[in-house]
Parts: structure tokens; sequence; C-alpha cells
């Protein structure tokens, strides 16, 4: 037996404020409706991270290269320093055995591309750094692109975006000093064993010469699909024609030295890159860029890459492009190397920052010349 | 003589639109927060079901016109008191603009930013940066804005199906008459 219906209480006013029935049901479709609220709402907070605050992030990659580099209005917030160069790719043909990219059939394709500095310090030197990196957009018949983002370094510092992260937490300036506490970088280094072929490598390979006698490398594999649908692992390299010539000291004190003399040479005449494919051996590590593989891997000349012209980063081509490694064209897919995602994710709210930064500063410019 | 519900091709349109467009716009909220392999894995389904249910927005848009030009959809209850009819039409013109708008600004977002199309669709335009910079951020406005409107519709439905029982859940319902 049921007790009848109150007529009072606040069931029994929201039956008279909705008009309904004396034994309408009211608490349980209350009920069910907040629970599905409180799950759309849920749903929202776990995909937006709102509910894991320790999560990786792009906002906080790019939040920690702020606060090791500060906010510099409009520039990448990591390689900011850079200058935009445009040229050409001409395929060899010889890798259309692994891949079904049309870069990679015999046919020339438009590249724009830029070399760049790491950090986020758009003035920082070109040669205070080991490391230095070609970044290049492939534009490819019916709207297709390969972007790529290489560094001089066959392998990365880290293999995780986690270890990226606290590798800019360790590398934090210090406020009293102006630079990296070298105790904390220590610290980070010895916790991060698999740093060390990364260290070993740029302690043996003081920066070349110039930009144009450098040899850029993928950092990350990828995997090739043919035209049967079949997956070769590989990783690339931009080999120069131009022989490594060692740093001159008196560059060494020239902040533009490598991009004056990038400037001053392309004047003269285009600059050549072989580009070099490796494939890899059953066992070679996928996921891992802190590992190269080994030499003897067989190697395919994909191609010749031509630069005919280096351009000012602040109104260059290379300006508004988001050279994010994982934009690539049938015949290419990222592999499972997690550092890929992160970049992507990273160059992203990097990209979506400066973009809004650089639209904000024309608008400025715009209202400054209309008064 | 108006009918008592939709037309069944509009239900159907509606109910298969419906677990789509919420997914998308968790897809799209989730891809953007995280630098796991989940990024790239959502990013290559958001661009594809975007296209999909721009198709299908369009298709339902103009079903929904052709029917409302002919008197062929089911009026609200008079029962309804007169500002919640108000928010029950604005809405969902709300989501139907957002339907509509959500796939073409995301589109000439992309073509603004330089980037490439899925399935070879033409840009929207040539690339601009201030232009860039404007639908980037209405991109996520107006999900939002869509999100919280969806969230609203679901629990305005709920009412209509559990609490009122007016016939207005009816009138889209797949179920039976009852």
């Amino acid at each position: 037996m049921t007790a009848p219906p109150r007529s009072h209480g606040p069931a029994a006013l929201l039956r008279r404020a909705l008009g309904l029935g004396a034994a309408a049901p009211v608490l349980r479709p209350l009920g069910a409706i907040a629970a599905a609220g409180a799950l759309l709402a849920g749903g929202y907070a776990y995909a937006a991270g709102w509910l894991s605050p320790q999560r990786l992030s792009p906002v906080r990659v790019v939040d920690a290269f702020q606060a090791d580099f500060g906010q510099h209005a409009g520039f990448r917030r990591n390689h900011a320093k850079g200058i935009c160069v445009v040229g050409h790719f001409d395929g060899s043909g010889l890798a259309g055995a692994y891949s079904s990219a049309s870069v990679f059939q015999p046919m020339q394709v438009p590249v724009i591309g830029r070399f760049a500095v790491p950090g986020g310090n758009p003035a920082a030197p070109d040669t205070g750094n080991p490391v230095r990196s070609m970044a290049l957009e492939f534009q490819l018949p019916n709207g297709e692109q390969w972007r790529t983002g290489m560094n001089n370094t066959p392998v990365f510092v880290v293999n995780t975006p986690k270890a990226f992260y606290e590798n800019l937490l360790a590398s934090r300036p210090d406020p009293a000093t102006g630079k990296p506490d070298p105790a904390r970088l220590k610290a980070f280094f010895d916790a991060h064993p698999e740093s060390a072929p990364f260290r070993a490598w740029t302690k043996a390979h003081p920066g070349t010469s110039s930009l144009l006698n450098t040899q850029f490398y993928s950092i990350n594999a990828f995997r090739l699909i043919d035209a049967h649908g079949q997956n070769h692992l590989a990783r690339w390299a931009m080999v120069p024609e131009l022989p490594a010539a060692p740093l001159d000291p008196a560059q060494k004190n020239d902040k533009n030295a490598l991009q004056d003399d990038l400037l001053q040479r392309l004047a003269q005449g285009p600059a050549r890159w072989h580009l070099q494919i490796q494939l890899a051996a059953p066992g070679d590590p996928e996921d891992d860029a802190t590992r190269a593989w080994p030499s003897e891997r067989l190697s395919v000349d994909a191609g010749v890459l031509t630069l005919t012209r280096a351009i000012d980063q602040g109104d260059g081509p290379c300006r508004d492009v988001n050279f994010d490694p994982t934009i690539l064209p049938r015949g290419i897919q990222v592999s499972s190397d997690p550092l890929l995602a992160a970049r992507s994710g990273a160059y992203s709210r990097s990209y979506n920052l400066r973009t809004h930064e650089v639209a904000a500063l024309q608008n400025a410019a715009h209202q400054g010349e209309s008064k | 003589m108006t009918p008592a519900r939709f037309s069944l091709a509009s239900r159907l349109l509606h109910w298969i639109m419906a677990p789509l467009l919420v997914t998308m716009l968790l897809v799209g909220t989730g891809m953007v927060a995280t630098v796991s392999h989940w990024r790239l894995s959502l990013l290559a389904l958001h661009k594809p079901l975007g296209l999909a249910l721009l198709v299908l927005a369009v298709l339902r848009l103009l079903l929904r016109l052709a029917q409302q030009l002919r008197g062929r959809t089911p009026p609200l209850p008079a029962s309804l008191p007169a500002p919640l009819r108000l928010a029950a039409h604005a809405s969902h013109w709300v989501l139907y603009g957002c339907m509509l708008a959500m796939p073409l600004i995301g589109w000439a977002m992309l073509s603004a930013g330089g980037f490439p199309l899925p399935l070879q669709l033409v840009p929207l335009g040539a690339p601009d940066v201030m232009r860039y910079a404007l639908l980037r951020s209405m991109h996520t406005l107006v999900g939002e804005l869509f999100y919280l409107t969806v969230i609203a519709h679901i629990l305005a439905g709920l009412l209509h199906a559990l609490l009122l029982r007016d016939g207005v859940f009816q009138a889209i319902s797949l179920g039976r008459k009852t």
C-alpha cells in the first residue's frame, strides 16, 4: 500500500507550478535530469582535462617555455629565432618503392622552409646552442603537404613528453644569475640516462661554419607506406652537398653569423641537400628518439632539396606556417614515437598564440596608419 | 492539419546526429587538451566526422525549412508559458546555426592557416593570419556555445519526457505513439 501524495512540500509545490496531476512523479524525473546534466558537464570536464590537472597538456608545455624564455609576442615559443627560405625538391624516384607519397616520385615540388635556433628567445645568438634546426613544407599536388621539423642531432635529448617537460623545468633560469642552475640540470641528466647519447653527440660535434654545410635529421621515426600498403619504418636526414667545416672563432662573437652567412651564400647561388631515407631493420626502436639506428642500415637517396633564397621571418613565407611534423601526405604516417603527438600539440598551441599576436599587431599598425 | 510528430526522416536525422554531435564536441575539446597519441587519433576522426555532420546538417535544415513552410511541424503545447516557448524556438535555431557554422568555421580556419584539407576539399579562402586568428577563436567560442545549448536541449527534452509528459518529446521520439 502506498501513502497518498502529500499536498505540501517541494514536490507538491512543483506539481502545482507545472500544472501536473496530484500523483505525477516528480522526484525521480528530477533526479534523472540532474544525473544527465552532471554526466554531460562531467564529460566536458574530463575531455578538457579539468579532472586531471597533473595531465600534460599543450598549454602546460608552452607555459613552461614562456617561464624559461619570457613571452615574445608574435614569435614561436620554441625555435623563436629563425629565417625563412624557399626552394624546391626534386624527387629521385628511388624511395617510391617504400612509400607511395607523391614527393618521392621523379618530380619537382615547391618548398618553404625555415632555419632556427632552439629556445624561445628571438634574439638568441646563432651559435650559442650546439643544436640548430631546419623545418620544411613540401607543397605536393592535390593540396597535399609534407611538413617536417629536423635538428642537426641524429638523436633527441629525451624520449617522452614528460621527460621533455621536466627538462624544461630543470632548465628554468635562476632569477639570481639569469642562467639555468647547473646543479638542477645535472640532477635532471643523472635521472635521465637516456639523454647520454644526445649529450655525447653534441659534445663531439661542435656546430659547423654554415647552415648550408649542416646535416639535419628527422629526430623521430615515421612509417612509410608503399603502394601495396606495406609499412617500412624509416628516419631521414638532409645531407648537405657542401662539405662540413669548423666554425670560425670570429663567428662565435657575431649574433647573426649563420643568418648573415646564409643570406650571403644564397645570394651567390643555390644550396643543395640530399634527402637520405634510412630504413629500419627488425628490432630497431620505433618509439625511442634517443637511440640512433646502426649506420649500416639501408639508406636511399630520395631526391635533392635546393634552397634558392632566404627571407627575414618577420614578413617571410614561413612566418605563418606551423611546421607540425605530423602533417604528412598519403604514403607517410606517424610512428609510435610519443614525442610526435606532443610536438604537434605544443606547436599548435604556440601557433595559435603567435597568430593571435601577429593579428593584433597588424590590427594596431592598421589603426595607426588610418589615424 | 498540423501533425503531432516530426516526419520520420526528421526524427531519424535527429537521432543519428545527436550522439555524433555530442561525440564531436567532446572529441574537439579533448584533442586540443592532450599531448598524448589521442591528439592525433582524435584529430583524424574530427575532420571527416565534421564534414559528414555538415552534410547531415544541410539536409536537416532543408528538410526542416520545407516542413516549416508547409506548416508540417508539430506545434508546442498551449500549456507551455510564453518565455519557455521563446526559449524553445530560439535554442532550436541556435542549434541549427551551430551545426552549420562549426564545420564551416573549421574548414575556413584550416584554409586561412594554410593547412592541408582532408579529402582534397578546396580551401575556403587563401591563407591569411588575421582571418586564421579570428576563425580559430570562433571555433572554440561557437563550440562552447554549442555544447551549452546541447546540454540545455537535452535537459529540456528530459523535462518534457519525464516530468511534463506533454507530447513534446513524443514529437521527436522514434518510439511508438502512446
